[in-house]
């Protein structure tokens, strides 16, 4: 492999791992902080994708599209939260069931906002890539997608940023503390199904904002962009927190979007080996696999492993 | 101040392995009683703890608590008056904060958990001077995980964030049991030190009998559910271990010591 396919991996791994690595700060909250495997992310990016489209060919400005999809995750988030904290459903099922039902939620969206398509394409409209400030980024320089990977690099710092501070505010500490011991939570006399819900409203928010960025970014939504989206999240904070986990002074916010990058990087060689397209959701899965065990392999089977954190 | 009148509490309902732990269990405690709860496992202690509480539905009687009947009540809610230690000394505070943070968190009890700062930083002089008096060397290791604490350095902490905030009532549940013997002197000399500071309602469950027998100004022996001894002032001051075991010689309990 010469140097210049090297370039070009590292170009396309970046164009698309920014993304994930928002979409991974979500995930990061459900599965990391409140020790909840949270499936319903299969339905939230594509959720935040068709809001997103669907709102951008009605005329709304693409930011504010945004924020609405990232509400529109939060929704989301929030019925996966009452249907365990309220109804006592298991995570993983809980999980399903937003899932599943977004299926149908997301196909009504994009069919009404649409006309009666299952596909959205904003080639002729504006995205966060066209409008300002961004417009103003050259698209390309030499060949390479530079704007896409500056604002999307942008757009994951600022969500750490912003995770790193509320985390350290009293809202954000006892979100930590539901997650460890959920009787600590009780004890202070505040109900630790609130703090839940609360962080699968953020963890899915941030996946459905993920899912806005990448379809504007790919200037089309489809329904079938969601397959795959929480291997893709599980594994970039897998790969991220155990790759990077010597660097003391790395936040795990930090290490997650790296994480995001890794992976997206390690898809983008398979495809360039050669390997055909339809065998990519595959090689997520082996990869994920590989990230557990490799995790597994590092703690020397002496830590809590990912593997039984996961398969709760 | 506590009273439990008529408790049912019945176990493994609708299965052939019902049983009925609490058939009309009587309790109440008087502001600044200190009471000292004995008896062998599977006696009830815990369970009356919970349903005290609120960690576990009631199936019959009424709790009321300082004359506001607190059975309805949400565990969470019950909390706010209610300072609690458990057997485990995972479970009293969060293993994967810093003892700063546990602090802080605990310390913010009768507050808004809203979007300022956590740390509040012109606390730290306090929360040291009550890490001091644990006198185990917590007060300068405030950034470490508590996760990372021995048992008795845990369990110290997590009385000290019970009684952070103005409490009502202590719940200790053999909070000295995983313990070694030293750390468990040093945890039980610091409980005392609190309660009789601030006058606090406590119940203590315990299985070393000479602790049962030092501490508090009550004790109260259970057995299947049931009441079997209630010392109180003198009675208690008076009673001796033989006593204690040779009322309850049918049931082994572990003496202390
Ligand atoms: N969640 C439960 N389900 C079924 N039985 C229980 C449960 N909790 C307690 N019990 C039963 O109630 C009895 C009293 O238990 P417990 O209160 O833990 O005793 P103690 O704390 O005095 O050792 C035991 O026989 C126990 O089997
Ligand atoms: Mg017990």
């Amino acid at each position: 492999m010469d140097i210049k396919v090297l370039i070009d991996l590292i170009k396309v791994a970046l164009e698309n791992g920014f993304a994930y690595g928002v979409l991974a700060l979500g995930v990061y909250i459900t599965y990391s902080i409140l020790d909840f495997p949270d499936l319903s992310v299969d339905g939230t990016v594509p959720l935040g994708a068709t809001v997103s489209a669907v709102l951008i060919l009605q005329g709304m400005n693409p930011w504010l599209s945004c924020l609405i999809a990232f509400l529109a995750g939060a929704a989301a988030g929030c019925v996966t939260g009452l249907l365990h904290v309220k109804l006592k459903i298991r995570p993983l099922l809980c999980g399903i069931l937003v899932m599943t039902a977004l299926l149908s939620i997301n196909l009504v969206l994009m069919m009404k906002g649409t006309g009666g398509m299952s596909t959205a394409a904003l080639y002729n409209s504006p995205t966060i890539l066209k409008v300002f400030p961004v417009g103003l980024i050259p698209e390309n320089v030499n060949g390479y997608k530079l704007r896409i990977v500056v604002v999307t690099l942008a757009l994951a710092v600022i969500c750490k940023l912003l995770l790193d501070g509320y985390l350290k505010t009293k809202s954000g500490l006892l979100l930590r503390a539901a997650g460890g011991n959920e009787q600590f939570v009780t004890m202070l006399a505040r109900n630790p199904g609130v703090s839940k819900i609360l962080g699968l409203a953020i963890g899915n928010g941030l996946a459905a904002f993920a899912g806005a960025i990448l379809t504007q970014s790919k200037s089309s939504a489809d329904l079938q962009m969601g397959q795959g989206m929480v291997v893709i999240g599980l594994a970039s904070v897998i790969i991220g927190t155990s790759v990077f986990r010597g660097v003391r002074r790395m936040k795990d916010t930090t290490k997650v979007i790296l994480g995001a990058v890794i992976y997206a990087a390690c898809l983008q060689v398979a495809l360039a080996l050669g390997l055909p397209n339809s065998y990519l959701k595959l090689l997520q899965a082996l990869l994920f696999v590989l990230a557990l065990v490799s995790t597994d392999l590092l703690d020397g089977g002496l830590k809590k492993s990912a593997n039984a954190k996961g398969g709760r | 101040m506590l009273r439990c009148e008529g408790l049912l509490k019945r176990f493994n309902v609708g299965t052939p392995d019902e049983t009925m732990l609490f058939d009309g269990f009587d309790f109440e405690a008087e502001q600044g009683d200190f009471v000292s709860v004995i008896g062998s496992n599977g006696s009830g202690k815990t369970t009356l703890l919970n349903l005290i509480c609120g960690s576990l539905p009631l199936d019959g009687g009424k709790i009321t608590f300082g004359g506001r009947d607190i059975t309805r009540m949400s565990e969470h809610k019950r909390a706010a008056m209610i300072g609690r230690v458990f057997q485990d000394p995972q479970k009293g505070t969060c293993a994967n904060l810093t003892i700063l943070e546990n602090m802080a968190l605990a310390d913010n009890k009768k507050g808004l958990f809203g979007l300022t700062g956590a740390v509040n930083k012109k606390r730290i002089e306090y929360y040291r001077t009550l890490l001091e008096e644990c006198g185990m060397g917590l007060e300068n290791r405030m950034n470490t995980p508590a996760g990372s604490l021995s048992g008795g350095q845990r369990q110290a902490l997590a009385l000290v964030i019970a009684n952070m905030t103005d409490i009502e009532l202590l719940i200790l549940d053999e909070h000295t049991a995983a313990l070694d013997p030293k750390s468990s002197e040093t945890v039980m000399r610091l409980t005392d030190k609190l309660v009789s500071g601030k006058k606090i309602t406590t119940l203590m469950v315990t299985h070393n009998l000479r602790y049962a027998l030092e501490y508090g100004n009550r004790l109260l022996m259970m057995h299947m559910g049931r009441s079997v001894m209630d010392l109180r002032g003198p009675e208690k001051k008076n009673a001796k271990i033989e006593d204690l075991l040779k009322t309850f010689n049918e049931i082994s309990i572990e003496c202390g010591n």
